[in-house]
């Protein structure tokens, strides 16, 4: 039965993404970013959606389970600040700018903004990289959780590879449009039956007090940060959320909206959404050390959440929760799949000249096919992975957050350069792989033991790289300043060729 | 623009909270508030005057100036 409500509901997500395209407008800018026309609801679950990943619900629960409720002040309520503040001062400027050139892609924007195109093809190089490790999170919270709410009748291969299925089906078919109404089914989905698996558990403990006392009792430390997390430790942690200025698919879906007063709504609620998907998140992780896995004997931290469902919920119910679980998951990995899509398109087989040779129909296929690969080889990769969801995704996080210093000198800072550029982006390289190969092997995700992280040191040397080589390199041309700064409201309008051209998919 | 809130005391509310989010004080404390442990109450709370901040934010201080004139086509 709970086998059959999960392909019920990948049914419904394949329909909902099937009935979308009807409205698809027939043109470039509408498969990528529905001709920027979303309003403040659409925004509001896509960007919510786009940012919910496994690691805000399989992650969050799996990480409670052994640090206690530290892990919400570590990301949630610190996301919930840093990411809204970020749309207002980055999300908004970049909205402007998007409609005013025509920009479908952060490369393009990149590209423009430094008349550099060495820049926007390392940075494509280098964002590519980075989403490897973040989509694979996804596919393997798919695979656990579908294993594990049939006890075991679907493979953890078999049900990573429904899932990359179902959600290539109807990104590649419909595009942003798609994605978005997709995104918003699932959202509605995952935060109404996360509500209802909160409420189920808790009842079964006998409220929440009675499940705390419990806690309390065998687990202390779980209620408390005590060691577990460390001062310094929450004060870095507070970096990781930056990251969403250079999400790709962040990017993309700030450009669906259809004014810059769209934003308004995102803004108020994107904190009141994190902590209502993280604290049931949390809390079920905490209780699950005391209650049904205690000292320790998770099979994995990252099933915490499934597994409390499975014993708690058994039948038709669990695969409704199981549903929102998936929901969750979903409808990140599919933005994530069209922002590489687009990219790639946009900025090497149409930037790159591939156009003139090629059709349009051809180019949509190059990037399905470009898709494609990067989804197999992270397939391939979940497959043998087997590690935190959490500490991976944090991971992820850290390279994108330390790029935040070239988007922010891009849209506030006139003097920064290319070079500048340049110097910030592969200083993050440099840095990300360091710490990376040096602490991931040993399951350390902080640099010695006052719990600074990574993010923090990669983060200020690339902010430095970027001032530095900026102020000792030649300012940018008057005619690119007079583009990207020009406040009289004049700015000049040049909609690139690409923007309104027919797309056949 | 409405004048109630300066800009520049919005952006000071900003770094308040951020100061504000590292709550040291409650670091070791186990009581339960409502059910919940103090120091995840703290934080919850925290995410609910975020929101008011930012209500204040979008009402008070919007960039009215990013705005492009649309070129027709019905919102979603």
């Amino acid at each position: 039965m709970t086998m059959t409500v999960i392909f019920v509901y990948l049914a419904l997500v394949l329909a909902v993404g099937t009935l979308s395209h009807k409205l698809f407008r027939g043109t470039g800018e509408d498969y990528f970013v529905a001709s920027r026309s979303f309003g403040p609801f659409l925004l509001l679950m896509s960007l919510f959606g786009a940012n919910m990943t496994a690691f805000a619900i399989l992650g969050a629960s799996g990480e409670a389970y052994h640090e206690g409720i530290g892990v919400f002040a570590l990301m949630a309520s610190s996301s919930g600040l840093i990411i809204p503040t970020v749309f207002y001062f980055i999300g908004t400027r970049v909205w402007s700018l998007g409609k005013r050139h025509g920009y479908l892609t952060q490369i393009q924007y990149i590209r423009q903004r430094w008349d550099s195109d060495g820049v926007g093809l390392l940075l494509f190089f280098v964002i590519s990289a980075l989403m490897i490790p973040y989509i694979l999170v996804g596919l393997m919270g798919s695979g656990i959780t579908l294993n594990q709410i049939t006890n075991g009748q679907l493979p953890v291969w078999l049900g990573g590879l429904i899932v990359c299925a179902v959600t290539l089906a109807y990104v590649t078919y419909g595009g942003m449009r798609s994605t978005v109404w997709v995104n918003t089914f699932q959202v509605l989905i995952f935060m109404t039956f996360g509500l209802a698996a909160f409420i189920v558990i808790f009842r079964k403990l006998g409220g929440v007090e009675n499940g705390m006392m419990m806690v309390a009792e065998k687990h202390p430390e779980l209620l408390i940060r005590g060691d577990k997390i460390k001062p310094l430790q929450l004060l870095s942690y507070t970096c990781i959320p930056l990251s969403v200025g250079m999400f790709p698919h962040m990017f993309l879906h700030w450009l669906t909206a259809k004014r810059a007063s769209t934003f308004r709504y995102t803004l108020v609620f994107y904190p009141l959404c994190i902590a209502a998907v993280w604290l049931p998140s949390v809390l079920l992780g905490v209780i699950s050390s005391s209650i049904d896995f205690p000292d320790g004997k998770m099979p994995a931290a990252n099933v915490a959440l499934v597994k409390m469902i499975s014993v708690h919920a058994p039948g038709i119910l669990a695969g409704f929760l199981a549903a929102g679980v998936l929901s969750a998951i979903m409808n990140s990995v599919d933005s994530q799949v069209l922002a590489i899509s687009t990219m790639f398109t946009q900025d090497i087989v149409r930037h790159y000249g591939l156009h003139e040779k090629i059709s349009e129909k051809q180019q949509v296929w190059f990037g399905r096919l470009f898709v494609v690969v990067i989804i197999a080889a992270t397939y391939l990769l979940s497959l043998f992975v087997n590690r935190s969801i959490f500490n991976i995704s944090v991971w992820a996080f850290t390279g994108f957050a330390a790029m935040f210093p070239i988007v922010v000198a891009a849209v506030f800072w006139k003097r920064s350069t290319k070079y500048g550029a340049y110097a910030s982006i592969l200083s993050v390289v440099v840095l990300w792989l360091y710490f990376f190969l040096t602490l991931f092997p040993k399951k350390e995700e902080t640099i010695g033991d006052a719990g600074l992280m990574p993010v923090v040191i990669i983060l200020a040397v690339s902010a430095a790289a970027m001032v530095i080589g900026s102020l000792l390199t030649q300012p940018p041309a008057p005619a690119t300043l007079e583009k990207f700064f020009a406040t009289d409201g004049h700015v000049a309008s040049d909609k690139m060729s690409t923007e309104r051209k027919k797309v056949r998919v | 623009m409405k004048k109630t809130f300066p800009k520049w005391a919005l952006y000071l509310g900003l770094i308040v909270l951020y100061v504000l989010h590292n709550d040291l004080w409650l670091w070791n404390d186990p009581t339960l508030v409502l059910g919940l442990p103090v120091g995840l109450m703290y934080h919850f709370g925290f995410s609910i005057v975020t929101a008011v901040v930012m209500l204040l934010l979008v009402t008070y201080a919007w960039p009215k100036h990013l705005e492009v004139e649309d070129e027709g086509g019905r919102e979603q």
